[in-house]
């Protein structure tokens, strides 16, 4: 078994009297997609703004690619190699392809002014690599594109930067069949590729298809880590929404306190 | 981009037959077909671009041929850079700061201070004592206080243009005209470094911020001129900068080094994506237009070598030397704006705020810089409308100049809303605004009211394009 790329441990989060986070393992694997489920409110996003750095942790350690690591700020999470793509996109509608996924990191010539040839080849380059087939340039304003590419844009521009880990905050939400599809086979490649991957979602669909390992969160806590091949939808809704499902799980009194 | 809407090219489950989708817009070349095709799909999507603003131009330029022959005589279009060169100067800055989804109402009167500060400095050999002191002693303290608010935020540029401003006033180098104006955009600075503190830092809508100090500043100009206006007209150089002409050899060499400059650019661009295998404009398409520019350059050259003026003692001949400032004014900004990265990002966080952020990018030094830019041209507009006036006026930079500049960008194409605008839509729109009471006056019988309420129609006019194109791009 290869050693986890991202390792989060006794991860704990408090908003004042509010125990968000209750001693939270999570382990990200190379070449794996890690689902993370959870309820409205399991503190899913909460966990996520702890690895971005955007909260810091209260206890806990987190360990990436052996080493450990203190995220308290969110270009620490990008130096490392750690890319978020978040529901809500963050793409700038004015610019096109290659502006979007180089902004705030624009490659240079004769330092001040920008090098938009380069940056246009290494745009195609990346999105050839993930076998981008619908875009048909990239120099269209992402104001022209549909939900599927656009998100597809913002997966792209994570992985411009030999991302090592890759974390995605619902890439399928707002999409329809088709264009879920092609994200989804963006992601499973991603992890092919050796990265990485979290996804977080909803859809039990998509993390059955897609994902090799789920962590289920259930209040604070992580209820299970279990493999897709070895469980069913089922059961993971079991364990999303009462933390325990037939033997695994939170022990019925922990489960039962967290009430 | 493909005529069809973008879904269809990339519907999904489309195996590899379907190598529509691969970037295959990517290595074409832009020929002239592919071009105009392109050009009209940006039409339909809601990008009209210069057209509008254009097509009034020419539209109103047919009406006031009719109103009077004089209209497209060489002398009335000669007149025409110098009526509108502050407009236009001042659109340029506010353009940078409407990129953002921001406005700056106080630019004018906030020029109409820098402006005055220097004519009082030029015409009567000093500021102190000349100034009230206590208002000499404020701008002394304040620019020290703007450059360091400046580092502080980071406006490196900013900061030290206002340093340069303090020292131009504190040894009283502002006695001489090119010092005293290059005072004058650095006071300009310093102002615009309050707006985009108050704005960015303090977090007041700019709109108030800059609506409060627009009357503020008013009072000002009028504290710093003791209720007495300065005859900036009777400074050469001063006047010069509406009324003067280049020489026609330097006419010559300035239409030849912004053409040539142009044309070698875009050649040397095309030629080098083409190597590099991207998407480049077909060699016939640069020199199409290319030589559309050159043609134009040269007939307008040739018309303006002539002599134009109306007295036959007094030659006038030469490209005017508001024309040459503001073009000028507009390559740079251009260039500022699409080649830098301080320009990308000026446009990233117009377009969207919260991914600008995420990017890495610092917001606040964007606004505070743009705030910067804004008042600085600013100071130099209202230092041309002084020249235009042949007078620092008791009003200047008050009344219309502010709204008459933004309705310049506005009409240009610019949008309110933020992340779209050029600086050549400034330039377009203050053309557009100048022409109207250009055309009407020629034409004694006819009111000048009418001046308003037609540029007030071609505002409401350039307002709906604005509103009914983002409506289309939503949809698109």
């Amino acid at each position: 078994m290869t050693e986890p790329i991202l390792q989060i441990s006794k991860l704990n989060k408090s908003f004042g009297p509010v125990h968000v986070l209750r001693d939270v393992d999570l382990n990200v694997y190379p070449g794996e997609v890690t689902a993370l489920v959870g309820d409205n409110g399991a503190g899913k996003s909460t966990l996520v703004k702890c690895i971005a750095g955007i909260h810091g942790a209260d206890s806990g350690e987190i360990r990436f690619e052996g080493r450990p690591v203190t995220l308290t700020d969110p270009r620490a999470a990008t130096g490392l190699g750690i890319e978020f793509v978040y529901q809500d996109l963050a793409l700038a509608d004015n610019l096109d392809i290659t502006q979007n996924m180089f902004l705030g990191r624009e490659l240079h010539k004769l330092r001040a002014f920008l090098s938009d040839g380069e940056m246009e080849k290494k745009a195609r380059e990346v999105l050839a690599g993930l076998s981008v087939k619908t875009v048909s340039s990239v120099r269209q304003k992402v104001a022209n594109l549909s939900g599927g590419q656009r998100q597809t844009v913002a997966i792209a521009k994570a992985v411009l930067w030999n991302s090592k880990v890759v974390v995605l905050d619902e890439p399928t939400a707002a999409l329809g069949v088709a264009q879920t599809r092609q994200v989804l086979d963006l992601v499973r490649r991603l992890a092919d590729q050796g990265r990485g991957v979290v996804l977080i979602s909803h859809n039990m669909n998509d993390v059955m298809e897609v994902a090799d390992r789920v962590a289920a969160l259930y209040l604070g806590q992580v209820a299970a880590e279990v493999m897709t091949k070895d469980s069913s939808t089922t059961q993971i809704v079991e364990l999303i929404t009462a933390g325990r499902s037939g033997d695994i799980g939170l022990a019925p009194a922990a489960a039962n306190e967290s009430i | 981009m493909t005529p069809e809407p973008p879904e269809t090219v990339g519907a999904a489950g489309t195996l590899p037959t379907n190598d529509r989708g691969s970037f295959s817009l990517d290595v074409e070349e832009r020929t002239i077909p592919i071009a105009i095709r392109e050009w009209i799909g940006r039409l339909r999507t809601g990008d009209p671009g210069a057209l509008p603003s254009v097509l009034g131009l020419v539209v109103l330029g047919l009406i006031f041929m009719q109103v009077s022959d004089k209209f497209l005589s060489r002398y009335n279009i000669g007149n025409l850079p110098g009526q509108g060169a502050y407009i236009a100067v001042i659109a340029l800055g506010l353009v940078f700061v409407l990129l953002l989804g921001e406005i700056d109402l106080s630019a004018g009167t906030a020029g109409g201070v820098a402006a005055g500060i220097a004519a009082i400095g030029i015409f009567n050999g000093q500021l102190n004592g000349q100034l009230p002191d206590l208002l000499y002693w404020s701008l002394v303290v304040g620019l020290a206080i703007a450059a360091a608010l400046a580092a502080w935020l980071k406006a490196w540029t900013g900061s030290v243009v206002i340093a340069i401003g303090f020292v131009l006033v504190v040894t009283n180098l502002t006695q001489h005209v090119v010092p005293g104006i290059i005072a004058a955009v650095c006071i300009g600075a310093a102002i615009g470094t309050l707006n985009g503190y108050l704005v960015a830092k303090v977090g007041i809508p700019s709109f108030v911020v800059t609506l409060a100090l627009f009357l503020a500043w008013q009072g000002v100009v009028q504290f710093a001129l003791k209720g007495q206006p300065v005859p900036v007209g009777q400074v050469k150089l001063w006047h010069d900068l509406t009324y003067g002409t280049l020489s026609v050899l330097w006419s010559w060499v300035f239409i030849l080094v912004l053409v040539g400059g142009y044309l070698a650019y875009t050649l040397n661009t095309s030629i080098r994506a083409k190597r590099a295998g991207l998407a480049h404009d077909a060699l016939a398409l640069v020199l199409l237009r290319g030589g559309i520019l050159t043609v134009v350059a040269v007939v307008v050259t040739i018309l303006a070598s002539d002599n134009r003026g109306l007295n036959r003692y007094r030659v006038v001949d030469g490209i005017p030397v508001p024309a040459a400032i503001v073009i000028t004014l507009m390559v740079i900004c251009t260039l500022l704006l699409t080649k830098t990265t301080w320009g990308r990002h000026l446009y990233a966080t117009g377009g969207n705020e919260e991914a600008a952020r995420r990017a890495g990018i610092d917001v606040v030094h964007m606004k505070v810089t743009a705030f910067i830019l804004c008042s600085a041209f600013g100071a130099f507009g209202v230092v041309m409308l002084s020249s235009y006036q042949s007078s620092a006026s008791l009003d200047l930079g008050a009344g219309n100049t502010l709204l008459f500049s933004v309705a310049a960008a506005v009409i240009g194409g610019t949008s309110l809303f933020g992340g779209r605008g050029k600086p050549r839509d400034a330039v377009i729109g203050a053309l557009v605004i100048v022409i109207i009471p250009n055309g009407l006056l020629l034409r004694p019988s006819l009111d000048a009211q009418w001046q308003q309420v037609i540029t007030g129609i071609v505002l409401l006019l350039a307002a709906a394009v604005d509103a009914i194109s983002r409506k289309r791009s939503k949809r698109g």
